[in-house]
């Protein structure tokens, strides 16, 4: 079972949270701090298990995690997860395929801006990935078949009443010269998005 | 309208939408409370609007500040209202939302429950996806239960993308409701077959879950996903299955007996690194659950040990990591193995990973030996002075102090060594575990007698040099120690060569600075210590120093008796008067030192932990009887007087305790014994030591005489290096001593004591440096052997603890929904007539695992049948499975005896048989019997699949085709099928073919006359065939979109007294309906029924028809040909008969929801129809009822004697009935998209009631 699956950036600003299992508010943030605190202080080049948040599970979790430019990806897991599992569907399947390619091709391509301004649209592609805390599909064409076919549906479902907004909205990107043109960003190379034509 | 919208949207553009708060908060950095509050608000207007759309943003908005820690529970109503919407965008928002924040403290969850629902049931397959996702996140036990029937019936929806998250999703409901896991387990476990890799996926998840809380009941399921880790390509699916077989095979040894050469395949061929470390992995749990000592699976061990020194080796740390958790567990059974890579293990601990560090000091506490305890310990202690974060210290610390105390001390030969360790330990700085040194000098100290001198020797230097462990800081727990030194000088102080000097360093000014309880055991140790000195100085008059002494106390304990602790100034008040009073009488001269010593006098024994909890209570004594009568009127909580001991005994423990009879308690007394006896540390009870153990006194105490050596001396300051080096010298000294006797030949008894426990290496050729004499911890007289006290009792798995294997009873239902009792009638029924089925899935599912076996079986037996034909048919049939059994089993050397229990054999009889895959086992059944062969493993897979509509009113007749492998498994299901037979006797004679006594019957004041779908297909004298109206129906998935596939039941039985064999059925298909043959058959050939019938017996098949149209009904020819075979001859027979399929066998029972069902009589699609029944004279639910049970509708509502029914076609007609009844006539209107299909199923129903 995953317990909980966290974002965070480098400086521990959560870019997503999502827990399988309840936690008070103030507690989730008790745990994005304790975990960041205990994954931060970690040189990229150390594996990528841990043991003993102290807060969140026990002995019998982990934390798995991947450092990924600016972001950080930690799934905190039990025992009945391999662990060479998860790290293959962050970095793997969730990362290279199921995240950076997923969401690459949702939003054509990512970087941490994305997930800062949509992160209900990457929830709603980790709700493809993983549910209730266990892994739900793994097929990288059939999680993009699906958050597509959901995307077209919201899309036809606005019509009319959404062009107003999504108008403003795109002038209101405009008047944004902080969204950098380019960012690059270690190894994947990253495009801002391109503004919506209007 | 549409301007509306628009209008409506300009006016909302200016809202904030998500992108527009973030960027506000990113530009509000300074004063991002005060902005985010300013938003609430903002949040909180629009909250009140009407307009959806308005509050679906404001949901979306707070879901992003719920991420940043603002509580959103306030907007939960907001959230539900969100999530009613019937648009998917918002909808999705607000599902969203509520799984972000919903528990199962939030109260308007249960005003959610109806909308999940109707999400659930939606026509758009996203609606219904988002919901389950959603309610994955926060079903509670309510919802579990309202929801469970829904998510049951959508794990077989047509969607594949419903059903995996159907299935996953019964895993949080199983866990919350776990009634529900009975009922819903047979219909899981067929998903493991699913066609959809993705369902299968999940469904192998959600039992891997299950079985790794309780493995024991999923035993039974071992043969299918041995299969599937076979035949399955997906890695993930994999890994999730080999787990699962790591946590199966401690259950079962022969299991693992069968994985390891599939494993070992995989290990050498894959080259996905996570499936070799999990095969890895769970080879090592077989061979932990194999006994050691099977030769050969050395090459697994070799090769699980290589593979893991690669991964330790690669440059990949997670590898490394993973290596090094992995060889943990090699090393618990094969510490021979391991060891040899000790270097490399050393050399991970210069690892700059600190994980890694501390998974290779894990595995260096197993590896440790007599011989290289020290050495490790030093390289350890090495470690101590380098390491600089303190937690990694800390770690380094504990498990320096975990190896050394492990098993009792097991594997110190030289205590002085381990005292001074412990002493050096306490020179770190900042360390967090005091306590756990001190408890270890107490240990020691206590325990281990002839260490006490040394130890009260450096317990003194520590007190004296007491102003270095305290001179930082307070907050550091290393002044724990002072506590354990201060009593172990106390308590043995006789060993002190100078008590005086002691004492003057306990009572030091600085003292009053430690905490509170160091400072009481310095007072009461500093009295122990007086009585010594007086003591010491018995017998001289006017001993000065005695008197000295007593000033010394009388001087500064005054310090103490001002001190904020209670339990310091108290003590030290009552030594101080003692002490006054004392030097009172020095001073007359009187001897005191006897009278003073006698107040300290007696020895502390140590107790073990568990001690007081096992005690068992005594016969006749009932804990939580009143001792008098309770008091009148009611007492409350508060008022009752507080525990003054810490409650360590949980009631059930206790009652526990009264349940074991005198039998239970002397086995385990007996096991006690066995254990002890093979514990060197004790000592093996002499009889007397057993009957003097109420006595007071310390005789009595266990202790172990070893024969050593002269102890060693060490002069000054004791450093464990030199012990090291002498230690080294010492054995080496001891090996040229040895050879030398050896080659004298005088070699008996030294070591021979040892060798019990003799570690990895030969280790009786070490032998303690020191007199040791461990005292065992005291336990009372006949404790409990009792280990249960491990269990959470909170932990939500524990109810999932079912047996899954017995069939399902009636109370094993899904509750239905139940708004409106009347017309639940029939649905109730039809919930009676499911439960049943459900119970005979799941025995047929096991058959069909059976079936495979059994063909093999039949297949040799129909060899050997050729070659003794003369024998006779009955004893074969007997005696030969057996025999198979048998033989088969013999070839395993550790066959256990086979369990009588049908489920158990069925497993053994898996696990017994060679180890060759299934896969082969099939390819490889002689060709004499390839058709029958053929025809059950096809036929397995198809009619799996077949069963998932679960509403259908079937009967509980279930195929029952089994063979039986043992004798008295046979009569056992001999008996079964008697009763059977019997059974169908009753309701043939009493409803003429066509009613029956169902197993649910409804309780109502008008009891609904019994029904029954089986009607006579054809007899003779011979046999007598039952039809079940075929409605096991289900349309294939996806790939033949046109075709759909009926199962028909056909009951043979056995009329005649001879004995019926190879029944062959065929059937003349039609260009529509065609009888479904295995592959490779020809289009006329017949099938073999897959069982024989012995004298009035009867049994079930089960035949896949495939049909194209379904709007008209069909008549198929077909016979049965058969062998009767009695005692003197053997006859051909055949059976003609005719297959009508009926329309109504064409529908399946699906439940409406009547706005759906309005929406769709709305639509205008559906042609109309209608019937008018005349002279019914029965009650409008019996009415209800019939056409519910025999043409598979399902009422949607019903308004006094008005009712709508649905139900929909396997090609996904929709079918809807008006019913309305006055006076003896009931007018049906009809409504359908297909008016042939409605036609017919009209004229049908018509038939029914004509019939009655």
């Amino acid at each position: 079972m995953i317990k909980a699956i966290l974002i965070f950036n480098n400086h521990g600003k959560p870019r997503l949270i999502r827990f399988y299992q309840y936690f008070a508010e103030d507690m989730q943030q008790q745990i994005i701090r304790e975990t960041f605190h205990l994954v931060s202080k970690r040189d990229d080049n150390v594996c990528n298990f841990l043991e003993g948040g102290s807060l969140i599970g026990g002995s019998d979790y982990k934390l798995i995690y991947r450092h990924y430019a600016t972001l950080y990806f930690v799934f905190c897991v039990d025992s009945s997860e391999s662990e060479l599992g998860i790290l293959d569907l962050i970095q793997v399947n969730l990362l290279q395929f199921v995240f950076v390619e997923t969401l690459d091709k949702c939003f054509e391509n990512v970087c941490e801006l994305d997930l800062i301004f949509h992160m209900d649209k990457v929830h709603y592609i980790l709700q493809e990935v993983v549910m209730g805390g266990m892994v739900l599909e793994t097929n990288m064409n059939e999680i993009v078949a699906q958050v597509e076919l959901q995307n077209r549906m919201e899309k036809s479902e606005g019509g009319l009443s959404a062009a107003p907004a999504r108008a403003v909205s795109a002038v209101k990107n405009m008047n944004l010269p902080e969204i950098p043109r380019n960012i690059n960003i270690g190894d994947i190379n990253i495009k801002v998005p391109s503004l919506s034509p209007f | 309208m549409a301007l509306k919208i628009v209008k409506g949207s300009i006016d909302r553009m200016f809202d904030k939408n998500l992108q527009d708060l973030v960027r506000g908060i990113r530009n509000h950095k300074e004063d991002e409370a005060k902005y985010i509050s300013t938003c609430i608000d903002e949040i909180k207007q629009e909250l009140k609007q009407d307009n959806i759309a308005v509050k679906a943003n404001a949901v979306c908005k707070l879901t992003y500040l719920q991420m940043l820690g603002y509580d959103v529970s306030w907007a939960a109503f907001n959230i539900v209202e969100v999530m009613s919407s019937s648009k998917f965008t918002y909808k999705r928002i607000g599902y969203l939302a509520a799984s972000q924040c919903f528990h199962e403290g939030t109260d308007v969850i249960m005003l959610t429950t109806n909308q999940i629902r109707k999400d659930l049931s939606s026509p758009n397959q996203y609606d219904t996806g988002v919901a389950l996702t959603g309610l994955s996140c926060f079903v509670t036990p309510d919802l579990a239960r309202d929801l469970a029937n829904d998510i049951m019936t959508l794990m077989s929806h047509t969607k594949p993308y419903i059903r995996k998250k159907a299935v996953l999703i019964m895993y949080k409901v199983f866990l919350k409701y776990p009634e529900s896991l009975r009922p819903a387990f047979p219909r899981l476990k067929e998903k493991l077959e699913d066609p959809d890799p993705g369902v299968q996926s999940a469904a192998v998840n959600v039992i891997c879950e299950l079985a790794r809380r309780n493995p024991k009941n999923y035993l039974s399921l071992a043969p299918l996903f041995f299969k599937l880790m076979t035949s399955s390509t997906n890695n993930w699916v994999l890994i999730k299955i080999i787990k699962l077989f790591g946590a199966l095979t401690p259950l079962e040894p022969r299991l693992g007996k069968k994985l390891i050469e599939p494993l070992t395949n995989l290990i050498h061929s894959t080259s996905a690194m996570s499936l070799l470390y999990e095969c890895v992995n769970t080879v090592i749990a077989v061979l932990i659950s194999l006994s050691s000592g099977m030769p050969n699976h050395s090459a697994s061990i070799q090769l699980c040990v290589q593979k893991l020194r690669i991964l330790i080796e690669d440059s990949d740390q997670n590898l490394k990591y993973l290596g090094l958790l992995a060889m943990s567990k090699i090393l618990k059974t094969h510490p021979k193995s391991v060891q040899s890579h000790k270097d490399l293990i050393l050399q991970c601990l210069d690892d700059k990973d600190e994980s890694i560090r501390l998974r290779a000091l894990d595995l260096l506490y197993g590896m440790v030996s007599k011989k290289n305890l020290m050495e490790i310990v030093k390289k350890l202690m090495l470690h101590v002075d380098k390491a600089e974060g303190t937690t990694y210290r800390d770690e380094l610390l504990t498990k320096i102090i975990d190896i050394c105390s492990q098993s009792n001390f097991q594997y110190i030969t030289n205590f002085e060594w381990y005292i001074s360790i412990l002493v050096e330990l306490t020179r770190l700085e900042g360390t967090r575990h005091g306590h756990l040194i001190a408890s270890q000098m107490l240990d020691v100290a206590i325990r281990v007698k002839a260490i006490r001198g040394f130890a009260v020797a450096q317990m003194a230097t520590l007190l004296d040099n007491a102003h270095l462990l305290t001179g930082n800081t307070q907050r550091n727990g290393i002044c724990e120690v002072l506590y354990a030194a201060a009593w172990i000088c106390g308590e043995f102080s006789e060993h002190l060569e100078d008590p005086m000097q002691t004492l003057e360093a306990m009572l030091r000014p600085k003292v009053a600075t430690l905490p509170g309880h160091i400072q009481a055991v310095y007072v009461q140790n500093a009295a122990k210590l007086f009585a010594t000195v007086l003591r010491k100085h018995d017998g001289e008059t006017e001993s000065q120093a005695a008197q000295e002494t007593s000033q010394l106390l009388i001087d500064r304990l005054p310090l103490f008796v001002q001190s904020a602790n209670l339990e310091v100034q108290e003590r030290a008040s009552c030594i101080l008067q003692l002490v006054k009073y004392i030097q009172k009488l020095q001073q007359k001269n009187v001897e005191v030192a006897e009278e003073v010593t006698a107040l300290f006098a007696g020895e502390l024994n140590p107790v073990a932990p568990k001690a007081q909890k096992k005690v068992p209570i005594p016969e006749g004594l009932d804990l939580d009887a009143w001792i008098n009568e309770p008091p009148s009127g009611s007492e409350s909580e508060d008022e009752k007087p507080k525990a003054v001991f810490a409650k360590e005994e949980p009631k059930h423990s206790r009652s526990r305790h009264t349940e074991v009879d005198e039998k239970e308690l002397a086995r385990r007394r007996e096991v006690r014994k066995q254990e002890q006896a093979s514990n060197p540390f004790y000592i093996k009870a002499s009889p007397s030591s057993q009957k003097v153990y109420d006595a007071p006194g310390v005789e009595h105490i266990p202790v172990v005489q070893i024969d050593l050596s002269v102890p060693l001396k060490v002069p000054g300051m004791p450093m464990s290096d030199q012990y090291l080096k002498l230690e080294e010298e010492r054995r080496q000294k001891e090996k040229a001593e040895r050879k030398k006797k050896e080659k004298k030949k005088k070699r008996e008894k030294r070591g021979k004591e040892r060798k019990a426990d003799s570690g990895p290496e030969s280790e009786e050729d070490i032998t303690p440096a020191h007199q040791v004499d461990i005292v065992t911890e005291e336990m009372p007289e006949n404790a409990l052997p009792s280990d249960d006290d491990d269990k959470d009792p909170n932990d939500p798995h524990k109810a999932l603890d079912i047996d899954l294997d017995k069939p399902l009873a009636d109370s094993d239902k899904l509750p239905v929904r139940t708004h409106r009792p009347e017309v639940l009638k029939s649905p109730a029924e039809d919930r009676d007539g499911e439960s049943v089925p459900q119970e005979t899935k799941k025995k047929s599912g096991k058959e069909k695992k059976k079936d495979k076996e059994k063909d093999r079986k039949r297949s040799k037996e129909e060899k050997k049948k050729k070659k003794k034909p003369k024998e006779v048919e009955e004893e074969l049939l007997e005696s030969q499975p057996e025999e198979a059994v048998q033989s088969e089993e013999t070839k395993e050397a550790a066959a256990p005896p086979t369990s009588t229990s049908a489920e158990a054999s069925d497993l053994d009889f898996w696990l017994s048989s060679a180890p060759v895959p299934p896969a082969a086992q099939e390819v490889t059944a002689p060709s004499s019997s390839a058709a029958a062969v053929d025809t059950s493993s096809a036929a397995a897979p198809e009619s799996e699949p077949d069963e998932p509509k679960d509403t259908e009113p079937e009967d509980t007749k279930s195929s029952k085709h089994k063979k039986k492998k043992q004798k008295k498994e046979k009569e056992e299901k001999e008996k079964k099928k008697k009763k059977r037979h019997h059974h169908h006797h009753q309701h043939h004679g009493d409803a003429g073919g066509e009613d029956s006594v169902q197993n649910g019957t409804v309780e109502e004041e008008e009891p609904l006359p019994p029904m029954s779908n089986y009607s006579l297909l054809a007899e003779n004298s011979y046999i007598k065939m039952m039809k079940e109206d075929a409605d096991q129906v289900y349309d294939i998935q996806g790939n033949h979109q046109d075709e759909s596939k009926v199962v028909v039941s056909v009951i043979f039985e056995n009329k005649s007294d001879s004995f019926l064999k190879a029944m062959e059925f065929n059937v003349l298909d039609s260009l529509n309906s065609k009888l479904q043959r295995p592959e490779g058959a020809g289009a006329h050939d017949s099938l073999t029924v897959p069982f024989q019938l012995p004298p009035g017996v009867s049994n079930e098949a089960r035949f896949v028809f495939s049909v194209q149209s379904i709007v008209m009904p069909q008549k198929l020819k077909g016979t049965l040909t058969f062998i009767v075979k009695s005692d003197e001859s053997s006859t051909h027979e055949k059976l003609d008969f005719k297959l009508h399929f009926t329309c109504t066998s064409y529908l399946i029972t699906t439940p409406c929801y009547s706005d759906a069902y309005a929406k769709l009589l709305e639509s205008g699609d559906l042609k109309g129809s209608s019937l008018r029944l005349e002279g019914i004279n029965m009650p409008f639910h019996h009415l209800l009822a019939r056409i519910c049970f025999h043409h598979h509708f399902s009422v949607v509502e019903r308004i006094d004697s008005c009712a709508s029914m649905y139900s929909r076609s396997i090609q996904g007609h929709h079918v809807c009935l008006l019913v309305k009844t006055s006076d003896q006539t009931v007018s049906i209107d009809a409504k359908c998209d297909e008016p042939s299909l409605l036609g017919n199923v009209l004229d049908e129903i018509k038939q029914t009631f004509s019939k009655c």
